[in-house]
C-alpha cells in the first residue's frame, strides 16, 4: 500500500524597494515600488497568478472533479494571501473552490513566512496565530498540521508547535536525519510520540520541482508513465510517499511548454491504475499511519540546498548582522503601540529578506541557481538595513506607552474645564 | 611550421613521444621593470604562464632596454642606441602625449626618435618583417594599437595568423569615436587585419563591435589576472599600528586610485564626496593619482567646501600605495571607461572592499562588490554610506571579493590563449 501525500508551498514575499539612506526618515513606504523591475510586487504577483497559480489551480481542480480519490494539500503564507486580495483576488478564489472540495488541505505556519523562531518564541506564536486567524478567515477551515518555513525543523521548533497543539509537522527527509531508514513512513518528535512528521521523498520531488525539463538528465522527458512506476516501486516498502514542492514548480520554475500542466493532470490517472496506490492529506496520513520511529533533529533541518540547513538565510557576516537589527528592535517596536510600525516590522521577518543576501551561489560560480530581484546580495542588505533604521525612527517618533503627555496627565474633570475656557 | 623536439617518456612503450611547441611572436611595447601602465604588466604575466605551459614566446620590443626575466626570448626590433631604464619608462607609454615626446627628444637628440609617436609605431612596423622572418612563428600577437602596424606586417611576410589583443581602446581614452583620429584608424585595421581578436572584458568586445564594426565571432574574451606576489600587497607583519589610527578615532576613508582624467572619473568621486559628507561628516576621501584634471579637481574639491575632507597624494607606488590601501575602509573606482581594470583587484587583495563602476570589465568578474554607473550619485553615495556604516557589509565584501581576486590567476588567461592559437593553426597533426 502506498499514498501520495502532495504539498504545495505557496509563498510570496514583500519585497523592499531600492530604499536609500537619504529616504531614511522621509519615506515609510517600503514595499510599493511601482518600477518595471522585480521589486514592484503587484507586478510579481499578476505574473506569477497568470503564469503559475490560476492555471495550476485550474487543473487540480479538474484532477478534483474526475479522481474522487485524489487529493492534495498547501501552505499559502499570510502575506502571500494578503497580496492576493489586494492584487489578485481570483486566486484567493480558485484556492476557495479547491479547499471547497473537502479533499484539499491547509496546512499552518507563520504569517510572515519567517525565521522568528530564531529568537523570539513569543513573535513565532503570534505569527502562526495570525495566520490560522486569516486562513479560518478566508476558507473556513482551521488547520491542525503545521509546516515551518522552508521546512526548516530542529527538536526545539517541534516542541513549541507540539505546544501550541497541533498534531504533526512537515520536514525534509534529509539523508543525516533518516539514516538508513526511509522517508515513506509517518515518524514522530523526539520524546514527543503525539507529534507526528511527515518527511520529504526529496528525490521523487526533485524529479519533478528541479529536473523535470533538465534535457541532460538521463531520465527526461519524465513521462507520468514513468513516475508511476517508480512510485510502484515503493508498495510494500512504505506508507506514504511525500511530494513537497514549491507549487510555482508549475508554470513558473518549470514553464508550461516543458508540459509541467500535462503531466500534473495525468498523473492521478496513471497513478491509480496500480489498485493500491492512493493519495492522502497530511491529517489523514498522520491517523491512518502509526509512527515507526523517533526523528531526533538536534541540527536546523531545511529543504534548501544541497547543504539542507540554514546556510541560504544565515551564513556570512551580512546575514547575521541584518538578522540581530532586525531582532534588536522587537522591543521599541512593540512598545510603540503603533499599528503600521508592527505591521512593518513584520512584513522585514520574511526569510526572503535574508535569502537574497546569500552569496553562497557567487562562489560556486552557478549565478543561474541565484534568484532574487536585486542586482547583488549587498544591494539587498543596503536596502533592508535602510529600511530598518527608518523603522527604528518611527519607534521613537511614537513613545506613547512609556511617557505620558502633560494633557493626557491631568484629569478628565480638568481638561472638560479646560476645553470649556478654550472655547 | 612545428618545432619538432623528441623528449623521451619513461612511462609506456613509446620510447619517444612527438612533442610540438608552438611558436608564437608576440609583440609588445614596453615590459617590466620599466612599464609606465598596466600593459607591461600584463604581457609579463601573460608571456611567463604562456612560457610555463610550453609554448615558445618571442617577445618583441621596439627598442633595445634591461627587461625582468620572464622565461622568455626578448628580440629587439631595434638594437642600435641601447636605452637606460628612465628613458625606456618615457618611450613606453601608449599614453604619452606630444609635448611629452617633443620634451623627450630635447632630452636625449641622440636617440633618433621620429618626429611623432606615430612615426615611433610606423618605425616599428618597418623593422618588424626582419624580426618576423628570422623566427618563423606559428602564431603573431600584438598588443594594443601600438603594435598592430607591427603585426599587420609580420603576417603579410610568413603568412602566420595574426591574433591582436584589445587592452584599451581610444574610445576608452577620449571618450569618443573620431573616424579622423589616426589611432582610430589604426586600431580599425588592426582589428580588420586580425584572424582573431582578444579582448580583456564583455565590455570592450561590446565597444569593438558596435563602433568598429568587428564580427562578434571573431573575438575572445580573455580577463586578465593579477600578480598574487605583488609590492602593492601589504602582509600581516608589515602592517603598522600607524594605518589604522583614523579608525581608532572613528573616521572612515574612502579611496581613489588612478590617473586624474576624465577616464578615470575623478570628477564623479568628487560628487559623490559632497553627497557622502552631508550625512556623514566624519569621512575622508583620499585620491591618489596624478593628471590632467589635478588642478581642476582640487579647484572643485575646493568650490564644493569639502576641501578639507579631501586629499592628494600624489602618484604612488609599492608599498607605499598598499599602505593606502590597507588604511581605506571602502575602495571606490567611479570610471567613465574601464576596459578591464586592474587597480580594484589589489585594493581587493589588501582586503579593502570595492565599489566598481558597472562601465568597467573588472566588475564582470567581481561579483562580490558594490556596482553603480558612474554618474549615478545618488546610488554611488547611498552605497558608500551603507559601506561605511556597517562593519558586516565590509566584512561581507572584503572576503568574498577577495576570494574572487585571488581567482584571477595568469596561468588560466594563458591557457585561454593557448586555446585560441590552437584553433587557429588547427590540427597538430600536421606537423608529423
Amino acid at each position: 500500500m502506498s499514498d501520495i501525500c502532495f504539498y504545495f508551498q505557496v509563498h510570496q514575499p514583500r519585497r523592499i524597494k531600492r530604499y536609500q539612506y537619504f529616504d531614511i526618515g522621509n519615506d515609510h513606504e517600503y514595499f510599493n515600488s511601482d518600477a518595471e523591475n522585480d521589486t514592484n510586487n503587484a507586478r510579481i504577483a499578476r505574473k506569477v497568478a497568470d503564469k503559475s497559480y490560476l492555471p495550476a489551480n485550474a487543473v487540480l481542480l479538474e484532477n478534483l472533479r474526475h479522481h474522487p480519490d485524489f487529493k492534495a494539500s498547501f501552505s499559502i503564507s499570510g502575506i502571500a494571501l494578503e497580496q492576493f486580495e489586494e492584487y489578485t483576488p481570483e486566486v484567493i478564489e480558485s484556492f476557495q473552490r479547491l479547499v471547497d472540495t473537502g479533499r484539499v488541505e491547509i496546512l499552518s505556519e507563520t504569517y510572515y513566512h519567517s525565521l522568528t523562531f530564531l529568537q523570539s518564541p513569543r513573535e513565532f506564536k503570534e505569527q502562526v496565530r495570525m495566520h490560522a486567524d486569516k486562513v479560518r478567515k478566508l476558507f473556513g477551515v482551521k488547520p491542525y498540521v503545521f509546516r515551518n518555513t522552508e521546512l526548516i525543523y530542529r527538536n526545539d521548533i517541534a516542541e513549541l508547535v507540539a505546544d501550541m497543539g497541533y498534531i504533526g509537522m512537515l520536514a525534509e527527509g534529509a539523508d543525516h536525519l533518516l539514516g538508513w531508514r526511509k522517508p515513506t513512513f509517518v515518524y514522530h518528535a523526539k520524546d514527543n510520540p503525539t507529534l507526528k512528521l511527515l518527511l520529504k521523498h526529496y528525490k521523487l520531488s526533485d524529479d519533478i520541482a528541479f529536473r523535470f525539463s533538465n534535457k541532460d538528465w538521463e531520465e527526461w522527458p519524465l513521462t507520468t508513465d514513468k513516475f508511476s512506476h517508480w512510485v510502484n516501486a515503493h508498495n510494500g516498502d512504505g506508507n506514504v510517499i511525500n511530494l513537497f514542492m514549491d507549487y510555482e514548480t508549475f508554470g513558473e520554475h518549470q514553464w508550461e511548454d516543458t508540459g509541467i500542466f500535462h503531466f500534473l493532470r495525468a498523473l492521478p490517472h496513471e497513478v491509480m491504475k496500480h489498485p493500491d496506490n492512493g493519495f492522502v492529506t497530511p491529517t489523514e496520513a498522520f491517523s491512518k499511519y502509526k509512527s515507526v520511529g523517533e526523528i531526533d533533529a538536534p541540527h536546523y533541518v531545511s529543504w534548501a540546498d544541497m547543504e539542507r540547513d540554514l546556510s541560504a538565510w544565515l551564513s556570512n557576516p551580512i546575514q547575521h548582522d541584518a538578522l540581530r537589527a532586525f531582532f534588536e528592535l522587537e522591543n521599541d517596536v512593540k512598545r510603540s503601540d503603533d499599528e503600521s510600525v508592527l505591521r512593518d516590522w513584520r512584513r522585514l521577518s520574511t526569510s526572503d529578506h535574508f535569502y537574497y543576501m546569500c552569496t553562497k551561489w557567487f562562489n560556486d560560480g552557478d549565478v543561474h541557481k541565484y534568484f532574487s530581484p536585486y542586482e547583488s546580495p549587498y544591494e539587498a542588505f543596503i536596502a533592508y538595513m535602510n529600511v530598518l533604521n527608518d523603522l527604528r525612527l518611527r519607534t521613537h517618533a511614537a513613545p506613547r506607552s512609556t511617557k505620558r503627555t502633560v494633557w493626557e496627565a491631568i484629569s478628565q474633570k480638568t481638561r472638560g474645564v479646560l476645553e470649556a475656557i478654550k472655547s | 611550421m612545428y618545432t619538432i623536439e623528441y623528449a623521451n617518456q619513461a612511462i609506456g612503450n613509446l620510447p619517444i613521444a612527438f612533442v610540438c611547441i608552438m611558436r608564437v611572436l608576440m609583440y609588445g611595447w614596453e615590459f617590466p621593470p620599466h612599464n609606465s601602465g598596466g600593459l607591461g604588466t600584463a604581457c609579463f604575466g601573460l608571456v611567463k604562464n604562456l612560457v610555463e605551459q610550453g609554448v615558445d614566446v618571442r617577445f618583441v620590443l621596439p627598442r633595445k632596454y634591461p627587461t625582468q626575466e620572464c622565461g622568455a626570448k626578448i628580440i629587439y626590433a631595434d638594437e642600435s642606441n641601447p636605452l637606460n631604464g628612465e628613458q625606456a619608462e618615457g618611450f613606453a607609454s601608449g599614453y604619452i602625449n606630444e609635448e611629452r615626446l617633443r620634451f623627450l627628444k630635447g632630452e636625449y637628440p641622440e636617440l633618433q626618435y621620429g618626429p611623432s609617436l606615430y612615426d615611433e609605431v610606423l618605425r616599428y612596423a618597418a623593422l618588424s618583417p626582419l624580426v618576423a622572418l628570422q623566427n618563423q612563428p606559428d602564431v603573431i600577437h600584438a598588443h594594443d594599437w601600438l603594435c598592430y602596424p607591427a603585426g599587420i606586417a609580420a603576417k603579410r611576410v610568413t603568412g602566420a595568423p595574426l591574433v591582436i589583443h584589445v587592452h584599451a581602446t581610444e574610445i576608452d581614452r577620449t571618450g569618443r569615436y573620431d573616424e579622423s583620429n589616426p589611432i582610430v584608424q589604426i586600431e580599425r585595421r588592426g582589428m580588420y587585419e586580425a584572424d582573431r581578436i582578444l579582448v580583456v572584458s564583455e565590455y570592450t568586445k561590446n565597444i569593438i563591435v558596435n563602433n568598429y564594426g568587428v564580427d562578434p565571432d571573431k573575438v575572445d574574451v580573455v580577463y586578465n589576472g593579477v600578480e598574487q606576489k605583488s609590492e602593492t600587497v601589504i602582509e600581516p607583519h608589515e602592517e603598522r599600528f600607524d594605518d589604522y589610527r583614523l579608525q581608532a578615532a572613528d573616521w572612515k576613508v574612502v579611496l581613489f586610485v588612478g590617473r586624474l582624467t576624465l577616464q578615470k572619473g575623478p570628477d564623479y568621486f568628487l560628487e559623490a564626496a559632497k553627497r557622502v559628507l552631508e550625512h556623514r561628516p566624519k569621512t575622508l576621501f583620499v585620491m591618489t593619482g596624478s593628471g590632467d584634471m589635478e588642478r581642476q579637481i582640487i579647484d572643485r574639491a575646493a568650490y564644493l567646501g569639502i576641501g578639507d575632507k579631501v586629499l592628494f597624494t600624489g602618484f604612488k607606488r609599492g608599498k607605499e600605495l598598499g599602505r593606502l590601501y590597507k588604511s581605506a575602509d571602502l575602495f571606490v573606482m567611479p570610471s567613465v571607461s574601464e576596459p578591464y581594470g586592474i587597480v580594484p583587484l589589489e585594493a581587493l587583495m589588501n582586503g579593502t572592499p570595492v565599489l566598481l563602476s558597472k562601465q568597467s570589465g573588472v566588475s564582470e568578474v567581481i561579483q562580490n562588490a558594490l556596482k553603480a554607473d558612474f554618474w549615478d550619485i545618488n546610488s554611488m553615495s547611498n552605497q558608500i554610506i551603507s559601506c561605511l556604516e556597517h562593519g558586516s557589509l565590509r566584512q561581507t565584501l572584503s572576503e568574498e571579493g577577495g576570494r574572487e581576486a585571488r581567482m584571477q590567476v595568469w596561468s588560466k588567461v594563458a591557457a585561454r590563449c593557448i586555446i585560441v592559437y590552437k584553433k587557429l593553426v588547427k590540427t597538430l597533426s600536421r606537423a608529423s
